[in-house]
């Protein structure tokens, strides 16, 4: 699937594209298929992200989303060397998705 | 301490508030990114992986404790708890917020600092040796010139969009602590036999080295440059550089591919010729600009008192003898306090830690503290007889660690962990390695080792300059590392050569142990990894890696 991520203008969050809005969790991105750079452009000139693009992930089979690429997971969760600052600080497993 | 002047505050101060301005104008939508981005970059401002993050200047990497504590309390308030010290002596916070990027700056300029010049195609934050103005082999402090340079170099017109970012470092001692010649420029404080009999101190220039994707050593193109034409040198070298550097293509743009292209004669020709072209025009800063710097660099008042400590606790005397430095007033040290902490990340401080040091500071070390380019930090002056108290209170809150150039004293840059421009992740072979060595005890056999790991070949972690380096590399989406060894960043500089094909991430920790064990075995007399390895070559360790 082609999912669409960026930061948040305000305070630089990691954000994915649910279809409507930018959420912080992967795992709410949606696939954007042919409309992906429409999109892109008229969020980025809304101001309701910054410097977004689009990159290929699979959705699981328990409905997570994977970024194919490892920069993209890192950027999903958090600092793999610092797991109580990533979006899951409980999870021991969670750095594991990462590589 | 340098203390700002008027036009000093007066300058960063406008600049908070222009930024403040600009940064209001890009939250409402009047600028674009593209339009926003060069602006924030003049001031420190990074979009990385998690959030922004902002690069603080430590000038000649010399910060007093009032400084320290806004670091911390920067930290703390709009950070989330640390911060990252670099290897060109200055600081990074990693979670920052474009909505608190004015205000931090504004706290940042209450206590005479900035992010002004630390990115961008400009002169950057001017290093130094980590122990200038307290070490036993200097010949005179370098400060006094670094800040010389730094007042030229700052908001100077002519050099503000040069081809390529340009980095200048300055020593005064045969030691290099700041790997002088891996800089643009790298500039030496000598004496010379002056034709009356006396001597005279001036500057030695390097020009042209670097690390990045095309290592260079800078080759020095003179030799003796007289004090009160220090500057007109430097931007001599300089002026030629911004006349022809490629602007063209950003891999060839740096002036080690000038002076590399050109040749070193040919380069110096032309600056020399510049050079007198300059010395007429009186570009050279007034001599009392200079008289009037030395003085906030002078001595502090140091007093007699003991002049060895008592050894009876080994803790104690295995950290004295590992994180101390000869100072040049006998009852007195510098003291290297240890971000490297087993399995910890390279350079990190919390904003508690930050306190801490600069309370120690004040306490112990004339309010004085450095960072040092291997991302830790020094009390410039302490008591020997003080060493015991400091050293408890450092044990006590988990700053020392008694590795002080040795494998567990690495250098690693952020990598994949925070680095958008990142192939693989540094920081993990950091802790892994560092665990690993201390658990087997081998860390004190190797002594002197320097590893240093970059995450990609801009080469921010020095990793041509390890005795034994590493590189993270993407292969087919899977991180992937290569090693080198043979790298020195000191007096006896060189670059570090690749022993073959990339590792794994398990893969390349084994390989650091390899060849390790190869140096235990061939190691004669008191010979250190990098002695070893210029003696017997790269083929025992290519042997022993790749069989
Ligand atoms: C995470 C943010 C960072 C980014 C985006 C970044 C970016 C870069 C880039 C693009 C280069 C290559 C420049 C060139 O060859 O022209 C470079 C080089 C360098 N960076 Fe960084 N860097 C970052 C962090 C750091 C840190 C944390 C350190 C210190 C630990 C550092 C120290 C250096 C040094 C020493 C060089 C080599 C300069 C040379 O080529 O001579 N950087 N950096
Ligand atoms: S070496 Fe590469 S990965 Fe490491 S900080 Fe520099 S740009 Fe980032």
């Amino acid at each position: 699937m082609r999912v669409l991520t960026g930061n948040d203008l305000k305070t630089g969050d990691v954000v994915w594209w649910t279809g409507e809005t930018w959420s912080r969790h992967v795992d709410e991105a949606v696939d954007a298929g042919e409309r992906a750079e429409e999109i892109l452009a008229a969020e980025e000139a809304a101001r309701r992200v910054n410097v977004p693009y689009v990159i290929e992930a699979t959705r699981e089979e328990d409905g997570s989303v994977r970024p194919a690429h490892i920069k993209d997971r890192i950027r999903a969760l958090g600092p793999t060397v610092r797991p109580d600052l990533t979006l899951k600080p409980k999870d021991p497993e969670a750095i594991d998705w990462v590589i | 301490m340098y203390k700002y002047d008027n036009y000093d505050q007066q300058m960063v101060d406008a600049r908070v508030e222009e930024f403040r301005d600009q940064a209001r104008r890009r939250l409402e939508g009047k600028l674009t990114e593209d339009q926003f981005k060069p602006l924030r970059l003049m001031n420190g401002l990074y979009l990385q992986l998690h959030a922004y993050m902002l690069r603080v200047a430590i000038p000649y990497g010399t910060l007093n404790s009032e400084q320290m504590i806004a670091l911390g309390d920067i930290a703390d308030k709009y950070d989330r708890g640390y911060g990252h010290f670099t290897t060109r002596q200055n600081l990074q916070y990693n979670w920052i917020k474009l909505e608190d990027a004015a205000d931090i700056l504004a706290d940042l300029a209450k206590v005479e600092m900035h992010a002004i010049q630390t990115s961008g195609n400009c002169i950057r934050n001017i290093s130094s040796d980590h122990f200038a103005g307290a070490a036993h082999d200097e010949l005179v402090d370098p400060r006094p010139y670094a800040e010389l340079l730094r007042q030229w170099s700052s908001f100077h017109p002519e050099f503000t969009y040069l081809p390529r970012k340009f980095k200048i470092a300055v020593i005064a001692a045969e030691k290099d602590r700041a790997a002088m010649r891996l800089h643009d420029i790298g500039i030496q404080i000598v004496k010379n036999d002056a034709k009356d009999g006396g001597s005279e101190i001036g500057a030695r220039f390097f020009v042209g080295g670097g690390m990045g994707r095309t290592p260079m050593v800078a080759p020095m193109i003179r030799d003796f440059v007289p004090l009160d034409q220090l500057i007109t040198y430097a931007e001599a070298c300089l002026r030629v550089y911004n006349r022809y550097g490629r602007r063209d293509n950003k891999y060839k743009a740096r002036i080690k591919i000038l002076v590399h292209e050109l040749g070193k004669d040919e380069y110096t020709r032309q600056v020399e010729e510049e050079f007198a072209h300059l010395l007429k025009q009186g570009v050279e800063p007034p001599r009392e600009e200079l008289e009037r710097i030395k003085p906030y660099f002078s001595d502090p008042a140091f007093e007699d008192g003991p002049k060895s400590v008592d050894r009876s606790d080994p803790d104690f005397a295995v950290w004295v003898d590992r994180n101390t430095h000869r100072h040049k007033h006998d009852s007195y040290v510098s003291a290297v306090i240890s971000l490297k902490p087993v399995g910890g990340i390279p350079g990190d401080a919390t904003g508690e830690q930050m306190r801490l040091m600069a309370r120690l500071a004040k306490q112990y070390s004339f309010d004085e503290l450095r960072i040092m380019h291997t991302q830790n930090v020094v009390l410039p002056h302490v008591k020997i007889g003080d060493l015991h108290a400091l050293w408890t209170e450092l044990e006590a809150a988990g700053l020392g660690s008694p590795n002080m150039d040795t494998i567990e004293d690495m250098i690693a840059c952020p990598g994949l962990d925070y680095c958008s421009l990142a192939n693989a992740r540094s920081i993990p072979l950091a802790q892994r390695i560092s665990e690993r060595f201390d658990a087997s005890g081998k860390t004190s056999k190797l002594g002197e080792l320097k590893l240093k790991i970059s995450g990609c070949i801009n080469a921010c972690g020095h990793h041509h300059a390890g005795h034994i380096g590493i590189l993270g590399v993407d292969r087919k989406g899977v991180e992937n590392y290569q090693l080198s060894l043979g790298g020195s960043e000191a007096e006896d500089v060189s670059l570090a050569k690749i022993t073959g094909p990339g590792f794994t991430e398990d893969g390349v920790i084994e390989a650091v142990d390899t060849v390790t064990n190869v140096y235990l075995a061939n190691k004669q007399g008191e010979e250190r990894f990098l002695d070893t390895y210029r003696r017997i070559g790269m083929e025992p360790f290519k042997e022993a890696l790749y069989g």
